[in-house]
């Protein structure tokens, strides 16, 4: 990628003590005299999104050639506003443990679900719970002595049965057709080792708990992602040819893998896809026998997204969320755009902003 | 090969080998900073207030008792009672009923009751023709937690778990009426001492000393100048009395000797002071007799029992023998030490007059005593039995006056039906902290504090404080600044900022206070490594060209001629444990004399033993310590590590690290980061700091939010703050792990992004729900009229339905319990914010009364304008808090945040 020439107004530039051309423009991509008018088939040329690596809890993957506000509209999305089922209500019917329920019902509600946000609707606070918006699981942990346990033994899990409450110990009882709905996917924590209480003998927790659909915005137990997060790939231009005797000095300055030294000429070049795995930590801007030798920048347009997810959702889905409920805005904004239009033509006279 | 042999050789007879010389130390003493745990362990984080109680426990109430062990009858002369022995006994249950006697301090805190124990006194008795022998309670004593009258102490975690006690606490208070009660140490000038001062403005030059006695007699007695003459000055006394009459009247009658004694042979001196002998001969006092006569006619006489008015002279001796200079012992008459000592005074004042850099500074450590919880029970105890003492008498008196009786007269039964004046009188002056002993003329408020409980760190940091007698107003800075004897006993940190800054004090984290040891051992080792008796000289071998004056806490008792040999070997002797190592030695050169100092209050603190240019301690040492061999006590008895107090520390040359030895290097810090406190221990990095940045933390510290105690969640206090997770700190100090704050830690640790961010300080004010009235709500009331554990309580709910009768202050009976009318007084909760009940508990005081306590509990979470603050009193309030998506993050996705 580092190897065909750069737009250099796709770069950011990284100095030594300062970062240049960092602001988009008031109309990014856009230069006086240019026509840079949106076109699809053009949007479409540049736009590259390709998965680096993929996991069953994490996706990386690139998003080229869109404006920064667009990529942290998606990473905002992730984290904020794409749907997931968390417990929400807790009912306390017994608890012993020296945890207070506050806390406890805190530490519930924190538990990721496996549950598929699609296969339920939103409960607004005035709605009564159904079999569509709530889903009922209960926990019931008494701890008592072990009869069998060891003489001498200390370890908790040989002296007392139950002396952890975990998020295996959460029961789903389900009601109306939910049976049918989630017959292939029971509800549960997806971790069932998650520690939420530690009992002892003759202490019990018996909770009644409702999970609910919710976005991160409300809080963020319902947030599907653990971290959404991106960066730009770096950009090294190496600008004059390094000596061979600074050759290893000079590769030590980046991370690893990123400076490849021909083992023959001892000439220094950045290693194929080498740019993306560095930190841009500028150690190179240091020393002064690099200088002007090497130029540091940042791709504007290039975004590395790390996702990880902590949900029912695989992590490849994520974005396809997100981008289902970035469409399901605009398509609020449209609609609103359109009233105010038909407002504007039927009323003849200026366009009054008014809420929709 | 043999060119290497050769080079071997010459290698050898090299002065450097491998970059060594002979001379130098041959390796160094790791880890000798394990000498503090090792110190803490034995001595642990209070242990000056520990120490004060046992001493007052074990010894001081004894030697009380010794003074006033006797009680006669002014009706029947054959009558006596003689006290024979006191003792302590141990916590118990002041309850007839209970047939468990055994409390734990936790249960009294509970309970609102006061964790004390019996005072027992054996008591011989004349009952009728016999001598009778017996065991009374006189009353009951608040006990200190971790005493050694405490039931805590030498227990271990698992024993103190099951009596819900934090085996972190440090102890050091009482628990008064369910309050925990601390006795703050208290700073003060030192007794018994001469301390010289000049008053530039007026000119005045005085040497004056507090005298304070085992009778709990206090006076202080002036030498001052007064145009150009010097007098003497004593409160009893109602006019300042020319320095040469006093010294006449205490038997020094010629003049050639009154001089020898006070200007010597200085030629300076002798000028300054002529004037003051022509006066006394002006005034036509030539003989003891004269003098005697005209102090006597100016002693103010106070006589309660009427008798033949004594002439002058009488009164005057009286007057020079018991109430001026009360320190200094006259033995039958025998007046020559306290004129000797008066002279002395006198040569100090005549020094500052020639040389104004000969007067003493009063901010100086070593000038100052620390009076603590254990000597003012003492004083307390000494009042509260005195009084008992004339009650019990007149009691008795009473008994014995009625002419007939049915049985024969037992004082026993007086003494049963005495009351609880002690008891009620500990209990009145703890809780309420007003030690106003009339007898000594004593007026203290303010003396007890409530443990403050909000962190742990808040509760130890009271229990190292010391707080100072000085008035706050008094617009001087010499009391307030920084000492530099303060240095390694007092924090140069932890100090208030404002009114109280420089006055109220920490202790540092080695300090030791000392407590009072016999000095009579003392005096009598000092005669033996050679000291001449004061008695047998005059002015001409005190003041002889090489001639030390011996003083034992302050009162002179002799001289040598080989000071340093003396003290070398003083000190030697102390090494080797003949007497306490508590006991100081040190030479002033400056007023020729070497001083011992035996006496209570000294700040005093450990240091290694360094001989020829080498540290006594060495890495075996060290190896010993750390397998468990050796303990702190061992060091101190082998001579490896001594106690130096303030003054002592001047006769030292300490070395900071063990490359700063040199051949006159005489002790060896035992770890630099000692010289702070438990506080100021605790701030990462404190030499990065500014300094006021310390001194701010320290105030800060004590307002973190973390864990209290083990125990916190059995503790029903009125307010307790306790955070849900609370993290151990990632960067510790060695005090961090001393003190046990990575047990009980308060605060987390916070991934932190500093970045600008544009926007406005908007604060909404809640609207506050204030409907006038709030109808009480009785919902969550159960069958026995208090809130069910858990139930959530809303602003308006009562939680114990109680009940009082209408008519409590009336006292008839009137038959008919049922027809008593009662009138509803629910508590109702009143905060703003609902809670949820914690706990109930129910339970009964000392005096039968039921007692509930409802703990109502409030889960907070982070919000606009509380404070947070990081370890360098870099102090901040909330002023936005951002969702997780408007976070800042980095190219690894990490948020601020935690």
């Amino acid at each position: 990628m580092s190897s065909q020439p750069l737009d250099p107004r796709r770069l950011v530039g990284v100095h030594a003590e300062r970062v240049t051309d960092v602001s988009s423009r008031d109309f990014p991509g856009h230069y006086p005299g240019e026509d840079h008018s949106w076109n699809l088939q053009r949007f479409k040329k540049n736009l590259k999104v390709k998965v680096q690596r993929l996991s069953n809890h994490s996706i990386e993957f690139d998003i080229v050639g869109v404006d920064a506000s667009i990529a942290n509209a998606f990473r905002r999305i992730m984290i904020a506003e794409v749907p997931a089922i968390c417990i929400e209500h807790v009912f306390a019917f017994n608890n012993t443990s020296v945890i207070v329920d506050e806390v406890l019902a805190h530490r519930f509600g924190l538990v990721p679900l496996n549950v598929d946000p699609s296969l339920m609707e939103m409960r607004s606070p005035d709605d009564p719970p159904t079999d569509r918006n709530t889903l009922v699981f209960e926990v019931d942990v008494t701890c008592e002595r072990n009869p069998k346990a060891p003489k001498g033994s200390t370890d908790p899990y040989e002296l007392y049965i139950n002396p952890e409450v975990l998020s295996s110990h959460i029961t789903w009882s389900p009601a109306g057709e939910q049976a049918e709905v989630f017959a292939d996917n029971a509800p549960a924590p997806t971790n069932p080792n998650i520690v939420l209480a530690k009992l002892r003998p003759g202490q019990q927790i018996h909770y009644q708990m409702h999970a609910v659909k919710g976005v991160g915005k409300d809080h963020a137990k319902f947030s599907p992602v653990a971290t959404a997060s991106y960066r730009l790939l770096p950009h090294i231009k190496i600008t004059k040819p390094i000596p061979p005797h600074l050759a290893e000095k000079f590769q030590k300055c980046f991370s690893p893998g990123v400076i490849k030294i021909n083992p023959r000429t001892r000439e220094v070049s950045v290693d194929g896809n080498g740019a993306r795995k560095d930190t841009v930590s500028r150690e190179v801007l240091r020393h002064p026998e690099f200088t002007d030798s090497v130029e540091l920048g940042r791709v504007r347009d290039y975004f590395l997204f790390n996702v990880e997810s902590e949900s029912a959702y695989r992590p490849e889905r994520l974005l396809p969320e997100a981008i289902k409920v970035m469409r399901e805005k605009l398509a609020i904004i449209k609609q609103a755009a359109e009233a105010l239009r038909e407002k504007s033509t039927t009323m003849d006279n200026d366009v009054v902003m008014t809420d929709v | 090969m043999v060119e290497d042999e050769d080079n071997e050789w010459g290698q050898l007879n090299l002065t450097n080998w491998k970059g060594l010389s002979a001379t130098d130390p041959i390796k160094s003493v790791e880890d000798k900073w394990l000498l503090l745990p090792a110190f803490l362990k034995v001595k642990g984080l209070v242990k000056q207030h520990i120490d004060s109680f046992n001493y007052f426990v074990d010894v001081d109430i004894k030697n009380i008792v010794k003074a006033n062990n006797k009680v006669t009858s002014d009706v029947d002369p054959r009558f006596w009672l003689k006290y024979t022995d006191i003792n302590v006994g141990f916590p118990d249950r002041n309850e007839e009923s209970s047939v468990d006697k055994k409390v734990t301090p936790n249960e009294c805190r509970l309970r609102d009751t006061t964790y004390s124990a019996p005072i027992i006194v054996t008591i011989q008795y004349t009952r009728g023709k016999n001598i009778v022998q017996r065991n009374v309670n006189i009353g009951r004593l608040p006990i200190m937690l971790r005493s050694c009258k405490c039931v805590l102490t030498g227990r271990s975690e698992e024993q103190l778990a099951r009596m819900i006690e934090c085996p972190l606490d440090p102890g050091g208070y009482f628990v008064v009426k369910g309050t925990e009660k601390v006795i703050l140490v208290q700073e003060q000038l030192s007794k018994n001492r001469i301390i010289v001062e000049t008053d530039s403005a007026k000119g005045v030059v005085q040497a004056s000393c507090t005298s304070s006695t085992h009778g709990g007699l206090k006076s202080k007695t002036y030498v001052a100048t007064k145009k150009g003459k010097i007098y003497l000055r004593h409160n009893s006394i109602h006019e300042d009395i020319p320095i040469v009459i006093a010294l006449k009247a205490l038997g020094i009658q010629s003049d050639k000797e009154i001089l020898l004694l006070t200007a010597g042979n200085t030629d300076a001196y002798k000028t300054a002071f002529s004037a003051n002998l022509e006066d006394a001969a002006k005034l036509g006092v030539f003989t003891r007799h004269q003098a005697l006569e005209y102090i006597g006619s100016r002693v103010k006489v106070n006589r309660r029992v009427m008798g033949p008015r004594r002439p002058a002279w009488e009164e005057a001796l009286e007057a020079l023998a018991t109430i001026v200079l009360a320190h200094v012992p006259v033995k039958g008459l025998d007046f020559r030490s306290k004129a000797i000592f008066v002279a002395t005074m006198t040569r100090r004042v005549l020094m500052a007059i020639d040389d104004e850099h000969m007067v003493d500074d009063r901010d100086y450590v070593g000038n100052k005593r620390l009076e603590l919880a254990g000597q003012l029970l003492a004083l307390l105890f000494e009042d509260l039995f005195k009084t008992y003492n004339s009650n019990l008498k007149n009691a008795i008196d009473k008994v014995l006056k009625k002419p007939s009786r049915t049985s024969e007269f037992d004082a026993f039964n007086t003494m049963r039906m005495q009351g609880d004046h002690l008891t009620s009188g500990f209990v009145r002056a703890i809780s309420t902290g007003n030690w106003s002993l009339k007898r000594f003329k004593m007026e203290r408020a303010g003396v007890t504090h409530v443990l403050s409980r909000l962190s742990f760190i808040s509760a130890l940091g009271m229990m190292t404080r010391i707080s100072s007698q000085f008035e706050k107003t008094r617009k001087v800075s010499g009391p307030r600044a920084l000492q530099p004897s303060q240095w390694g006993v007092l924090c140069p940190s932890d100090t208030p900022e404002g009114e109280a800054c420089g006055l109220v004090k920490n202790l540092a984290l080695m300090t030791h206070i000392t407590t009072d040891v016999e000095e009579e051992p003392i005096i009598r080792l000092a005669f033996m490594l050679g000291v001449e008796d004061i008695s047998l000289t005059t002015g001409t071998e005190i003041y002889g060209p090489h001639t030390f004056v011996v003083n034992v806490n302050g009162t002179i008792i002799g001289l040598t001629r080989y000071p340093t040999r003396f003290v070398a070997q003083f000190r030697k002797l102390r090494r080797a444990r003949r007497f306490s190592e508590f006991v100081s030695i040190y030479i002033n050169h400056h007023h020729r004399a070497v001083h011992i100092a035996s006496d209570g209050g000294r700040i005093c603190r450990p240091a290694i033993i360094v001989e020829n240019g080498r540290s006594r301690v060495t890495s075996e040492h060290i190896q010993q310590l750390k397998k468990g061999t050796m303990t702190f006590d061992d060091f101190l008895k082998k001579g490896l590590v001594e106690y130096l107090d303030v003054n002592e520390e001047n006769d030292t040359y300490i070395a900071l690290y063990e490359n700063d030895i040199v051949l006159t290097t005489t002790h060896l810090e035992i770890e630099p980061f000692t010289l702070l406190g438990a506080v100021a221990g605790l701030i990462p990095y404190p030499h990065h700091n500014q300094s006021p940045r310390n001194t701010y933390q320290c105030a800060m510290g004590k307002q973190a939010i973390g864990a209290i105690a083990y125990n916190q969640l059995n503790r029903i206090d009125t307010l307790l703050y306790l955070s849900v997770y609370p993290q151990q700190p990632m960067v510790k100090t060695k005090t961090i792990e001393l003190v046990g704050y990575d047990k009980l830690p308060a605060g987390q640790n916070a991934t932190v992004a500093v970045m600008s961010y544009s926007g406005f300080d908007r604060l909404a004010d809640a609207p506050l729900d204030e409907n006038g009235q709030i109808s009480k709500k009785y919902d969550i009331i159960q069958l026995d009229g208090l809130a069910g554990v858990g139930e959530r309580v809303d602003p308006g709910d009562v939680y114990v339905n109680k009940q009082t009768p209408s008519n409590a202050a009336d006292n008839t009976f009137t038959g008919q319990a049922a027809s008593v009318p009662y009138k509803n007084t629910p508590l109702t909760y009143k905060s703003p914010v609902s809670g949820n009940i914690d706990k109930v508990m129910i339970s009964d005081t000392e005096n039968d009364q039921t007692i509930v306590k409802v703990l109502i509990r409030q889960t907070r979470r982070p919000e606009l304008g509380d404070k947070f603050s990081s370890r360098h009193g870099q102090k901040g309030v909330c002023g936005l808090i951002v969702n997780q998506e408007d976070m800042p993050f980095n190219d690894q996705g990490i948020n601020p945040g935690n």
